[in-house]
């Protein structure tokens, strides 16, 4: 048992310190739910696949270093210590890209994955419905057999930042006499910019018109954009789910970085005694993650397959990330409801953690069945 | 980077809890209690056949240490099965006999188990002062073999008995290694209460399974589900900031798995409480022993205000 890295992966820790040291932007860049946003934050993707670090994990043909689970944990580090851009592509590349590798052709891979590491295009994830959220099993808009490919209808909610993204990756029903609900889904990639499709960005807490709804009317689809086979769409979305709550969608590093931050604040504001334990919470937090991390990166290293462990992580980490931003809201007293600093708009962001990648209810029901073994409950 | 224990630590931890579940540990808990220490002995006499205060002993002295990983694994056994006795003390006093001096007299003793020990702090209470042979007081002046210990007090824990230590006696070392020692203590004691807290869950969940209210197992209500759950994360959370501290032992790694692993524990011990309703609240029933266990823990070798102070001031100095 060893937490020391190879003095080859500190080599490329030092090499990813050196080009975000030299290119993070100074300033920030406006809030990515913004349309001045988005396309700053494009550019910033851009510059990232440019350095070559927009998706390290990935293999090198499609515009990544081929550089593994550890490094990848090492650079995101990197990433958020030295202050870089929330990433605008992270739809894509955390939830569409490991599908693909897991589930897509060899096609669908050297089409996809490149311009999404360029932020070329931009992804947005259409799985919620208004009638289907946390029974996500449940939903309605159907896929319909057309020559050569498929026609989509129906309804799609809540879809982050979809109101500029230029694609979506979704659910739909392609047989609807299937005998249980979450069988005969289809998972389709879609553009958003096609004839039937109409966005209605939709504002979130704070107004900005982070997400989106999506209105789908006979929206073709060619078969070559159908990820597996129609009717195994479930099977598929969940796999991704489980990246989505487990170790990709929220790395340690982004925890880390703003534990670090808290803590100066905390300093910096004379280390106020009614706040110690919060700070210092935030920062024990942020080390439990990191450890807990890497030990599962250690088991998927070692050849294992996580499973519903995953649904531990997004409790932890959705409400960590609203206790440490409370506290620095505290910290910062009547400068912290002046709403346009970046703790701020991390704090509105942060309300969110519990809800969305699957609400923590369900996640709890999923550790107590799945991990505790308790039995199923009645649910209608 | 490999953040894993191996199939050995691993099979240490299975031996170990197979051997304390086949040793009719409960009881060896109840008489502890009473001041009948015999059980209580044989079954300290097995925990260092196995190895167990080796781990925390130098190998020039007898022992196989010092390892802090195995000794957590260990450890979490030890809590897991309500072991009683002064086990963190024990290794505490082996981290501050390990340096040169008279001292190291003792060592071959801790680490073989034909010693136990207990180690006080100025101005705090020793554990089982009345059971040990070797009682090392940490005074002004540095480490003394007190020569005897004050009235017995009881500790919420009844398998806990907390004396004072007589003034004086024989100055072992002027300058020991307390901050040395406070970190193998305190990585000890969050460990056992890792595994109290493992333990109280597994009980709980075994519980509600079988407990039927309203025509159905409660553990199918999901308010219960939910607490459950919440344990859980918290105890998962807990165990990577024990290993790690045992890896780096840094006053902040060992002070943080100290306060989280004490919490979680802790809000183990308050589910198991509330889950098996009246039930739980009577000494009669074994849950009891993990209970008191678990509330005691909590403040010992450092509350979780103390430990959530030691992180803060450790990260102060980092930046
Ligand atoms: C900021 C944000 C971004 C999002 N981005 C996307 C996206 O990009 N793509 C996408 O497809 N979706 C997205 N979503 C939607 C998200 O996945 C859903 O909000 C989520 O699945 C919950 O569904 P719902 O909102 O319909 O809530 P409901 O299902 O109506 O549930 C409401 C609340 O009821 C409780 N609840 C529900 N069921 C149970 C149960 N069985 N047991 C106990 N409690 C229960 C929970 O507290 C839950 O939060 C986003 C949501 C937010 C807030």
């Amino acid at each position: 048992m060893d937490l020391a890295h190879s003095p080859a992966d500190e080599a490329f820790r030092a090499e990813a310190r050196a080009w975000l040291r030299a290119h993070v932007p100074a300033r920030p860049l406006p809030s990515l739910e913004t349309a001045e946003g988005f396309a700053a934050h494009r550019a910033w993707e851009a510059e990232l696949a440019a350095g070559g670090w927009s998706a390290v994990n990935w293999p090198e043909r499609y515009g990544g270093r081929d550089c593994g689970l550890t490094r990848w944990l090492l650079f995101e580090e990197e990433y958020w210590a030295a202050g870089a851009p929330g990433r605008v592509g992270q739809n894509g590349v955390s939830l569409l890209a490991p599908t693909l590798f897991e589930h897509g052709t060899e096609e669908q891979r050297s089409r996809v994955l490149p311009p999404m590491a360029a932020g070329e295009v931009v992804w947005a994830q259409a799985w919620s419905e208004p009638e289907a959220g946390s029974d996500l099993a449940s939903l309605r808009a159907r896929a319909v057999r057309a020559d050569g490919g498929w026609r989509l209808s129906g309804q799609k909610a809540w879809s982050s930042r979809a109101a500029f993204a230029d694609r979506a990756f979704g659910l739909f029903r392609t047989d609807p006499g299937a005998d249980a609900p979450h069988r005969g889904l289809g998972y389709f990639m879609f553009d958003l910019r096609a004839p039937g499709v109409t966005v209605r960005p939709v504002g979130r807490l704070d107004g900005k018109p982070a997400f989106a709804e999506l209105f789908l009317d006979g929206v073709f689809v060619p078969d070559e954009d159908v990820i597996g086979r129609p009717g195994e769409g479930w099977r598929i979305a969940m796999s991704t789910a489980a990246d989505e709550r487990g170790l990709t969608l929220r790395s340690p590093g982004r925890f880390l970085a703003s534990a670090a931050r808290l803590h100066a604040l905390w300093q910096d504001r004379g280390g106020p005694p009614e706040a110690a334990d919060r700070v210092a919470d935030a920062l024990i937090g942020a080390r439990a993650y990191q450890l807990f991390t890497w030990a599962a990166a250690s088991r998927v290293l070692a050849g294992e397959r996580l499973g519903p462990e995953s649904s531990l992580n997004k409790v932890f980490w959705s409400e960590y990330d609203i206790a440490l931003h409370e506290t620095a809201l505290d910290l910062l007293g009547e400068d912290g409801e002046t709403g346009d600093t970046p703790w701020a708009e991390g704090y509105v962001f942060a309300l969110a953690g519990p809800i969305y990648a699957g609400a923590n209810e369900i996640q709890r029901d999923i550790v107590a069945e799945r991990l505790l073994g308790l039995p199923k409950g009645r649910r209608t | 980077m490999r953040f894993l224990l191996d199939a050995e630590q691993r099979a240490f931890a299975r031996s170990l809890d197979a051997m304390l579940g086949a040793a009719g540990t409960t009881a060896a808990v109840r008489d502890w209690s009473r001041g009948d220490r015999a059980r209580g002995w044989a079954l300290w006499s097995r925990i260092a056949e196995a190895g167990v205060f080796a781990l925390a002993v130098p190998e020039k002295y007898e022992g196989l240490g010092p390892r802090p990983v195995d000794l957590v694994v260990a450890f979490v056994e030890l809590g897991r099965h309500a072991v009683p006795g002064p086990l963190a003390e024990t290794v505490a006093a082996a981290a501050l006999l390990s340096g040169p001096g008279p001292a190291e007299r003792f060592l071959a003793g801790l680490a073989s188990g034909r010693s136990a020990a207990t180690v006080a702090r100025e101005g705090r209470y020793a554990l089982d002062g009345d059971a040990v042979t070797l009682r090392l007081a940490l005074t002004a002046d540095g480490l003394r073999l007190a020569p005897g210990h004050g009235p017995v007090r009881p500790s919420l824990d009844p398998a806990r008995r907390l004396t004072r230590l007589s003034p004086g006696g024989e100055l072992l070392d002027a300058a020991p290694a307390v901050d040395r020692a406070l970190r193998w203590a305190r990585l000890a004691t969050a460990a056992q209460a890792l595994g109290v807290g493992l333990a109280l869950l597994e009980r709980t969940v075994a519980h509600v399974h079988r407990r039927v209210q309203f025509g159905a197992p409660i553990g199918s209500f999901q308010a219960v589900k939910h607490r459950l759950a919440d344990v859980k994360i918290a105890l998962e959370f807990a165990r990577p900031l024990v290993l790690g501290a045992a890896v780096t032992m840094t006053a902040a790694d060992v002070a943080a798995a100290k306060a989280s692993a004490g919490e979680a524990a802790y809000a183990s011990a308050r589910a198991a409480l509330q889950l098996h309703g009246a039930l739980g609240y009577t000494a009669e029933y074994d849950l009891s022993l993990w209970l008191t266990k678990a509330a005691a823990l909590r403040t010992a070798w450092g509350t979780p205000g103390e430990c959530r102070a030691e992180v803060l001031r450790a990260h102060g100095q980092v930046h």
